[in-house]
């Protein structure tokens, strides 16, 4: 049995400006929490074929019965209709996103209609609170709307702040939601769902108590849990964070750089995890719940433009997907750049991946000549930083109706001025930093969220080392991943735990102190039909993915372990959409 | 002090001492708990641990109406619940801000000095003094 307060759905009205607190044992008793309950709530919610940007469209966000229970248990699951990809919106973020969510007494919250005037919302136990937000509406700096949050709010110190910026604000297809300063739910596009609803933030906080149906047995698997954590984990990520990945993924020529024209360059160890702790690294910081703290802080220290011995310095978050996205596929060579795009890009309130892979193909069109300055407005060439400050700006301010459409991604773009071979986008949305072979763009090609984390299909190639089973295998194996995944994204636990949590002894004894009895074989069946939940929504509204689709520029830059092949990845595909009509409709 | 902040620069925000404090009680969540991370301003400006010093002679002890607070002889005060009449004058004495309120049971969350929060503590920022008060209290 789930304790009642977990089991409660927060229902949101923006148009009517009010809220309905409902009981849902029975969402909860049979899809946990998470992915599991957030599509399920998408589908009761949101119509078929919504309009991403209509008040119809549903933002879901949905915590996991061991949220603040256990370790690395810390991440929230939003589910959202996504302007990006006009498919299902899946995002997942950390910080104090989830534990403030569990300690104000919800499992979920589901926000619906648009409120006629920009409001922001407060959310603390059974109060939920509509603002005025039009004075803080177009405020230049993401980062600034957080301070003024935190000044007028309670909870000092202890809550979650989730806000958008500009980008979300104006309808960027990829703006993200940020939370927390350095978290995001960055993916797909969620900021501008909120920027659609006239919703600038939200606020929560609670304190509760969580009563166990096993203190003791608490206590033990508690323990074994973090002392596992810390051990394995600890060390890889709390040293350099994420970034301890780009000079390992370079070296073996699976870093995509200057739009995937190249795998090897001068700049990567300026834009390694090492050189950025050893020069910048100025704090590092936690998600609630987690020990790892692989959320690392570049202290930045710029001088002022205008004025000499001025200096400003700047916390700046980073981590390795940025580092590729506004890093190494705009060919920057030296860390300063980096860090300033990416500061920009927090400003702004854009999500770093879609936008540096945007910026990449803007700059090869030109540099093509398929597009001139006109067009483009600024003289892009890779590893100019300043320039793409300005791009940055412009897909933002979209000031001609090529950042209009560029707003809207690459494959809108692409669509439009041609360059589709190399716009990088897999089911619409813009690739991460994973060259290393057929899994990877197999995986996100095919994934429910077009993420490198749906099933990882990076890490199956670099284990592979180029010794492909058939394609139908490999494919078969890519769906399992991703079904066992959600579980993982139901309890709900940072993927960074995949190993401690997919251990399901673990899974299992966390879940018996909680009094929910479910054995191996239950939870992964349970994955397999979340997975299937998100399959059919996707192809309702529309999915259906073809070889077609694939950019060219995969199968012309080498992957480590050889060239990726045309017909082994249709032969995939092929195989999936066979799939995909028996077993997942 | 007995629980001491020996570092707080290396405190990440992670609240494992907060939860390890309430599962030490036999809960899950942030109520019950006796010592608090707060960010200060934002997570770039760090955070502030704040946890009950053990003084000798309390201010908490010395505002409570119904001597619910017993100052304890090597320091710090244990809490009487069945006194307490949830006044919540020790939290507002409290100079450093360390008395916490428990709004479910309506008392003050007051530290007992049992050092789970220091052994749970992955970065060592705290540390438990198990001398403390033996000589010089």
């Amino acid at each position: 049995m789930f304790e009642d307060k977990f089991t409660r759905v927060l229902y949101i009205d923006l148009s009517k400006k009010s809220f309905a607190i409902k009981s849902r044992p029975d969402l909860f008793e049979k899809w946990l929490g998470g992915s599991g309950v957030g599509i399920q709530l998408l589908k009761e919610e949101c119509p078929k074929n919504t309009d991403p940007f209509s008040p119809e469209n549903t933002i879901i966000f949905a915590v996991g019965p061991i949220t603040s229970l256990y370790p690395l248990a810390s991440k929230t699951v939003a589910m959202f209709k996504s302007p990006l990809t006009g498919n299902l919106g899946e995002s997942h973020a950390g910080g104090r996103s989830a534990v403030s969510i569990m300690m104000a007494g919800y499992g979920a919250i589901v926000i619906k209609g648009k409120s006629d005037i920009p409001i922001y919302l407060s959310i603390f136990d059974n109060e939920v609170r509509f603002h005025d937000a039009r004075a803080i509406w177009g405020i230049k700096d993401a980062i600034t709307v957080g301070k003024i949050i935190r000044q007028r709010e309670t909870f000092s110190g202890q809550r979650s702040i989730m806000r958008i910026g500009r980008a979300g604000e104006n309808l960027v297809s990829f703006a993200s939601l940020n939370t927390e300063t350095y978290r995001h739910f960055g993916r797909l596009g969620l900021g501008a769902v909120f920027g659609s609803k006239n919703l600038k933030a939200l606020v929560i906080a609670g304190k509760r108590t969580i009563n166990l149906t096993d203190p003791k047995a608490y206590l033990r698997v508690y323990k074994n849990i973090l002392d596992e954590t810390t051990s394995s984990l600890m060390k890889k990520y709390h040293d350099l964070g994420t970034a301890v990945n780009v000079l390992p993924l370079h070296e073996i020529g699976g870093l995509p750089i200057e739009n995937l024209n190249k795998i090897s360059y001068e700049g990567a160890a300026e834009l390694s995890g090492e050189n950025l702790a050893q020069n910048y690294l100025g704090r590092r910081i936690a998600c609630t719940g987690c020990p790892v703290a692989c959320v690392h802080i570049a202290a930045f220290r710029d001088p002022h433009e205008e004025e000499k011995y001025f200096y400003k310095t700047s916390m700046i978050g980073y981590d390795y997907e940025p580092i590729y996205s506004l890093g190494t596929m705009l060919g920057i060579k030296d860390a300063k750049g980096f860090l300033k795009l990416m500061d920009r890009t927090e400003k702004l309130g854009l999500d770093a991946m879609s936008s540096g892979v945007a910026l990449a193909w803007a700059t090869e069109m030109l540099n093509k000549n398929i597009v001139t300055e006109s067009e483009t407005l600024v003289k892009f060439s890779f590893g100019d930083w300043e320039k793409y400050i300005e791009g940055l700006e412009n897909i933002v301010l979209m000031p001609n109706d090529f950042y209009k459409a560029l707003s809207r991604g690459t494959s809108y773009a692409s669509e439009i001025y041609g360059g589709k071979d190399f716009a990088l986008n897999f089911g619409k949305n813009e690739m991460p930093g994973y060259h290393t072979g057929a899994a990877t763009h197999l995986g996100w090609f095919l994934g429910a969220r077009h993420s490198h984390l749906d099933n990882a299909g990076y890490s199956m190639d670099q284990s592979l080392k180029g010794d492909y089973p058939e394609p139908e295998k490999l494919v078969d194996n890519l769906i399992e991943e991703e079904a066992n995944r959600q579980i993982l994204s139901s309890l709900v636990v940072c993927f960074f735990a995949r190993a401690i949590y997919l251990n399901f002894d673990n899974t299992i004894n966390c879940l018996k102190t909680i009094g929910i009895d479910l054995t191996k074989e239950e939870l992964k069946e349970l994955g397999m039909e979340i997975y299937r939940q998100k399959m059919s929504y996707k192809t309702q509204e529309g999915w259906l993915p073809s070889h077609l689709d694939l950019p060219k520029r995969i199968f012309e830059t080498p992957a480590p372990f050889g060239k990726i092949s045309e017909d082994y990845m249709k032969k995939a595909v092929d195989h999936f959409r066979d799939r995909l009509e028996k077993d997942f409709q | 002090m007995r629980i001491e902040i020996i570092d707080p620069d290396r405190c990440v925000g992670c609240e494992i001492c907060m939860l390890a404090c309430v599962r030490r009680q036999g809960f899950g969540g942030l109520a019950k708990s006796k010592i608090a991370v707060h960010s200060s301003g934002g997570m770039e400006k760090g955070f502030t641990v704040l946890v009950c010093r053990a003084c000798s002679d309390p201010p908490c002890a010395a505002v409570c109406p119904t001597n619910a607070l017993e100052v304890r002889k090597d320091g710090g005060v244990n809490l009487i619940s069945e006194k307490c009449i949830g006044c919540k004058n020790c939290v507002e004495a409290c100079t450093v801000n360390s008395i916490f309120w428990d709004n479910e049971a309506n008392k003050p969350n007051i530290c007992i000095y049992c050092g789970f929060c220091a052994m749970n503590c992955p970065h060592h920022v705290l540390y438990f003094n198990k001398e403390w008060g033996k000589k010089n209290v």
